[in-house]
């Protein structure tokens, strides 16, 4: 594990005592600073509050307030959906994996984007559809990914 | 033990106060489905098949949870609790698969007829493993359920093969979380857990990995626990015949059913009843018998003729070893028998060395773990036996482990500690590497390899100083108190914390909790005996235990944990140079009489050689002839090199063993013993309990009973007093001699065994030492004083190596590394090294590299890891590839001649 992240852990983990019950509070936290539990920092912390990996895992993956991939700061959707899928969505969705380089539900490695894709956006009238953060845009074309993905730069 | 009534299903039934309504159900004989109540676990009231309606209560209460209570009126078998049980049992089916389960066509349906449903392979229970013993099909079964009420739907999870002994198919999980709880509150383990919710709900690792890259210890208590096929063995196979012996893997001595089928081991199941597991066990002792059926095993007799191997027969080879060993003189020849061996090997091997060969020249690997247990111990207490029993443990209120990574080498009495700790007991863990113990200790002493000594007197110092000594004991049942006294000015808290490297306060904290929360109980092993002043450590932690009154009663103690299964039996046997069986010393005239009318010969008077010492006069040709049975001292030796040019140098060698070991290699004649399944007798676990072995299946090849072989050897020299049918006589004629084991028969071991001293037929054995008194009369005080290891890191070899065991090997892996499965586990030797003198070296985690003492080189792979401190590396000496004992320091201890395996200098190198 890297030190600096070994690090964090550590001073979160020094304001509170080793008692099981302080777990959610310290996944909040952890959370809040690297946004999202990394498997190493879930592991810091189990063995500071000397819980079982495995529990740590099961609390996370409990409540949905807990993220254990990253998510980008910007999040791209493509449509899969019918309408979307007859007028190229597809061709769409590779563009778009082949410029940030990553499959859906994957994030970036300097957490710029992360990828999804959707059944149906609603807008079908605009097929193909592509939705980055809150802005749709319709009637894609792969030139028009390349563009619009530099203006979100 | 109060006793109350109630009515079930009309029938009156008596229960015990505490009992929930299930358990008082089930001692009726009344069944109550159930699919997550387990008598192992709490109560967890997680599935709702055990609902039953009681009068004067609302709504429909699980059973299992419910406290049974005086004139309760209980009913188990309404239409309303059965509504219940079937909406539950129908959603859990919803995705199960579960056609043949409702299926009409069930009972005559068998796996390869035609389906007339069309139902696929993997949905059937006619192609499960667990067709015929599953819980869920009892359960449907009783409910009679033929159709599932709700839409169906499948997992299609991928099936996890990763462990090498089962597999996890969670497809079939019912999430009766009977594998997370055993996981967690019996083993303390915690490597799964329930994870995500609702209809995702899944049993799964940290970040669900496989399970083979989890903190998993593959103990397989989940898959004996599971009450359908979602954890399964990879050997499924059902025996048709259980034989009740004992684990032949570590001193615990853990109760086993040995399954058998067509006279093949197939099956091992832990015993419950009078053991000291209680069902429980480790991976080695229910995964680790593939070794008896292994093509390796020796079958036939060998004599090496122009340095090759040819088969003999046992009339050839015995007469053989009869001629030879006849042409040396008694001050020639030594006998090295085995802590592996039952007590019967072992008592006819002393015999035959005493009687027949006419040299007290006979000991065995204790010598190499717990030497000084029996010289420290016998010093001061009078007995180098465990005081206490293992499952008094729970029951203390304080523990404290030093020098004993429990968790790997004596897994099921790490459970017994983990236990007191969840009963609010203290565990205090000395021990320079973090160990598995310590996530359960309240206090944790890292102290610098080598320096018990100083710690423990630390302590001392401290309880004396602040009056916490228990006054009335040491005056009633001790002497010799003040010349200790007077010692422990050498000890102020200021050397001691410079010398162990552990805080003052610490270890006052440490000392104040061993001697107010009483009853104290203290465990060792192997990080306390294997130095050069091995013996020192031992008398401290006497001293400790007597200076606090923490000795003689339940739940306190010094209690050495032996290694070998059979370690103790052993030195009981009196397989030692120096005590006849039951410790009654050579020297002795009147005891040396006693065995010269009973063996009908005249007996040696003076000492025999050691182990190590056997080896360096082998050296120097002093010994000439060597009859080795079941040791591997190629590998366990100190400084191989050295005992492998000794032993070369032999002019006769006889290697008994089950393998043909690295040492079985060098000899002339290798005669194949019988292992643990295909013979009886009786092995002496850590506690002193005498525990039967028996057969289970017929002894592979041409292979034969120890004691067999060494009695026919015995008749061919002319030994009068070796024709024995079969051991349960020789344990008569150990009883008629031993005043220890005297009241010990066969027939009284059947059922739990017996703790010596058992002196008469009619004595009970004897769980606590020293109730009334000392063995020796009074518990002796004895002055200690600090001796640092005698070999320290310097410029040239700036690192501390200490060694010790895996969980999942045993010994010099003569076995363990012949169980394929324990080898996906851990296959080859490491060394563990801190990250920060790995990064000062330039070390990568899983890189090879050359550790360096002043005696040898091997290449291990490093692991990267803080459990070792800084300036401390760790090596297991299990591995043949990477023998750890090239490098340790045969430097021995000046009373009990163990060397000091556990700080030797080294320097490690890339390669
Ligand atoms: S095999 Fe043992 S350690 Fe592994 S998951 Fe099962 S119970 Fe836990
Ligand atoms: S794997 Fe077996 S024991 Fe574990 S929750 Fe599933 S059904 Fe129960
Ligand atoms: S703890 Fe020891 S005796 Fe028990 S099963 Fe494991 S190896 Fe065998
Ligand atoms: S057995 Fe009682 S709720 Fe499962
Ligand atoms: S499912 Fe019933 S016969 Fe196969």
């Amino acid at each position: 594990m890297k030190v600096d992240i070994a690090k964090e852990v550590d001073e979160i983990a020094s304001r509170y005592s080793r008692e099981s019950g302080n777990l959610i509070p310290i996944l909040q936290e952890a959370q809040e600073k690297f946004g999202y539990l990394p498997e190493e920092v879930m592991q810091r912390f189990a063995r500071f509050l000397r819980l079982p990996e495995s529990t740590v895992y099961g609390v996370s993956t409990f409540y949905a307030q807990f993220k254990l991939t990253p998510t980008g700061k910007t999040l791209v959707k493509v449509c899969r959906g019918t309408a979307c899928h007859v007028r190229g969505g597809a061709r769409i969705l590779r563009e778009v994996e082949k410029r940030l380089g990553i499959k859906p539900g994957e994030t970036t490695s300097d957490l710029e984007y992360s990828l999804e894709t959707i059944a149906c956006f609603g807008s079908c009238a605009l097929a193909p559809v592509m939705v980055i953060d809150k802005n749709v845009y319709g009637r894609m074309t792969t030139t028009k990914v390349g563009q619009i993905l530099a203006e979100t730069k | 033990m109060d006793a109350i009534r109630l009515t079930i299903d009309g029938q009156e039934v008596g229960a015990r106060q505490g009992m929930t309504v299930l358990e008082a159900a089930q001692s009726a004989g009344i069944y109550i489905p159930t699919l997550c109540a387990d008598p192992d676990l709490e109560p967890y009231g997680a599935c709702r098949l055990c609902v039953v309606e009681i009068e004067k209560m609302r709504g429909l209460p699980t059973s299992c949870t419910t406290p049974a209570t005086d004139g309760m009126v209980v009913y188990t078998n309404t239409p309303a609790v059965n509504e219940v049980r079937r909406t539950t049992i129908g959603l859990l089916l919803s995705d199960h698969p579960s056609e043949c389960l409702i299926c009409d066509r069930k009972e005559r349906c068998q796996p390869f007829d035609i389906c007339l449903r069309n139902v696929v392979v993997t949905e059937r229970c006619v192609t499960c493993p667990k067709n015929g013993h599953c819980e869920l099909q009892e359960v449907v079964d009783y409910l009679g359920i033929t159709e599932i009420p709700f839409r169906r739907t499948t997992k299609s999870l991928p099936v996890d093969d990763s462990n090498p002994f089962f597999y996890r198919d969670l497809n079939k999980c019912i999430l009766c979380g009977k594998c997370v709880r055993v996981c967690d509150e019996v083993l303390g383990v915690g490597a799964v857990a329930l994870t995500y919710r609702g209809y995702a709900s899944l049993v799964a690792t940290f970040g669900d990995k496989p399970i083979l890259d989890s903190n998993c210890v593959s103990c397989g208590e989940c898959v004996a626990h599971c009450p359908v096929a979602a954890l399964m063995p990879k050997k499924a196979e059902l025996p048709t015949e259980e034989v009740a012996t004992t684990c032949v893997y570590c001193g615990v001595g853990c109760g086993i059913y040995l399954g058998t089928r067509d006279g093949q081991i197939v099956s091992v199941r832990g015993r419950r009843d009078g053991t000291v597991n209680n069902g429980l066990l480790c991976v080695k002792g229910r995964y680790g018998f593939d070794f008896v059926h292994h093509r390796d095993r020796l079958k036939t007799p060998l004599i090496k003729k122009k340095g090759k191997f040819v088969k003999a027969s046992w009339g050839e080879a015995l007469d053989f070893v009869a001629s030879k060993l006849k042409g040396y003189k008694s001050d020639e020849v030594a006998v090295i028998s085995s802590a592996k061996c039952t007590n019967e090997d072992n008592y006819i091997a002393q015999k035959f060395a005493r009687a027949v060969l006419g040299t007290n020249n006979v000991d065995h690997c204790a010598r190499l773990c717990h030497a000084s247990t029996v010289a420290g111990l016998g010093a001061t207490f009078g007995a180098g036996a465990m005081t206490n029993s293992i499952n008094e443990l729970r029951d203390a209120g304080c523990i404290l482990a030093i020098g004993t990574n429990t968790t790997e080498a004596h897994p099921i009495i790490a459970l017994e500690m983990k236990r007191a700790v969840d009963k609010g007991a203290k565990l205090i863990v000395a021990n320079p590497r973090e160990i598995d113990l310590v996530r359960w200790s309240y206090l944790w002493l890292r102290h610098q390899p080598g320096s018990d000594v100083a710690l423990l007197m630390g302590m001392m110092k401290v309880i004396v100083d602040e009056g916490l000594i228990d006054q009335a004991f040491i005056d009633e049942r001790c002497e010799n108190f003040d010349a200790f006294k007077k010692s422990l000015k050498g000890f102020d808290l200021d050397f001691v914390e410079r010398t162990t490297g552990v805080p003052k306060d610490k270890i006052a904290e440490a000392a104040r909790i061993y001697a107010t929360e009483k009853p104290s109980a203290l465990l060792y092993a192997m990080g306390i005996t294997q130095h050069s002043h091995g013996t020192d450590n031992v008398i401290a932690t006497a001293n400790l235990a007597m200076l606090t009154g923490n000795i003689g009663k339940p739940a306190t103690g010094v209690n050495p944990l032996r290694g070998q299964n059979n370690v103790q039996g052993a030195c009981d046997l009196g397989a030692l140079p120096n005590v006849y069986p039951g410790y009654q010393a050579v020297a002795d005239a009147n005891i040396r009489k006693k065995f010269e009318a009973a063996w009908g010969c005249s007996l040696p008077s003076s000492s025999g050689l050691t182990i190590t010492e056997m080896i360096d006069a082998a050296g120097n040709k002093k010994i000439k002839a060597i009859y080795l049975i079941g040791e591997n001292p190629l590998l366990s030796e100190p400084d191989i090199t050295h005992a492998r040019e000794a032993l070369e140098k032999l002019e006769f060698l006889v290697v008994q063993d089950i393998f043909l070991s690295e040492t079985a290699k060098l000899a002339d004649v290798v005669l194949p013993g019988a292992s643990f399944a295909e013979k009886d007798g009786t092995y002496t676990n850590t506690e002193r309990r005498v525990q039967r072995v028996r057969k289970a299946i017929e002894p592979i090849g041409d292979c034969r009973p120890d004691w067999w072989i060494t009695c026919e050897i015995g008749k061919g020299m002319g030994g009068k007093g070796f024709d024995f049918d079969r051991p349960s006589k020789i344990m008569d004629e150990i009883a008629s001699l031993t005043p220890s084991y005297g009241g010990i028969s066969y027939r009284r071991l059947e059922g739990s065994g017996l703790q010596w001293p058992c002196p008469t037929k009619d004595h009970p054995g004897t769980p606590i030492l020293h109730t009334q008194q000392f063995t020796r009369g009074k518990g002796r005080f004895i002055p200690l004083e600090y001796k640092p290891p005698m070999e320290l890191p310097d410029k040239q070899y700036p690192l501390v190596l200490t060694t010790g065991r895996s969980l999942y090997h045993f010994h010099t892996g003569t076995l363990t590394r012949r169980v394929e499965g324990l080898n996906v586990l851990k296959g080859e030797g490491t060394v563990e090294i801190d990250p920060e003198d790995a990064s000062s070296l330039g070390i990568a985690d899983g890189e090879k590299v050359k550790v360096i003492s002043r005696r040898g080189e091997v290449v291990a792979r490093a692991k990267v890891t803080e459990v070792s401190p800084p300036g401390v590396v760790f090596m297991t000496f299990h591995f043949a590839e990477s023998p750890a004992n090239m490098l340790t320091n045969p430097a021995l201890d000046p009373v009990a001649k163990i060397p000091e395996y556990k700080v030797c200098a080294v320097r490690i190198e890339r390669v």
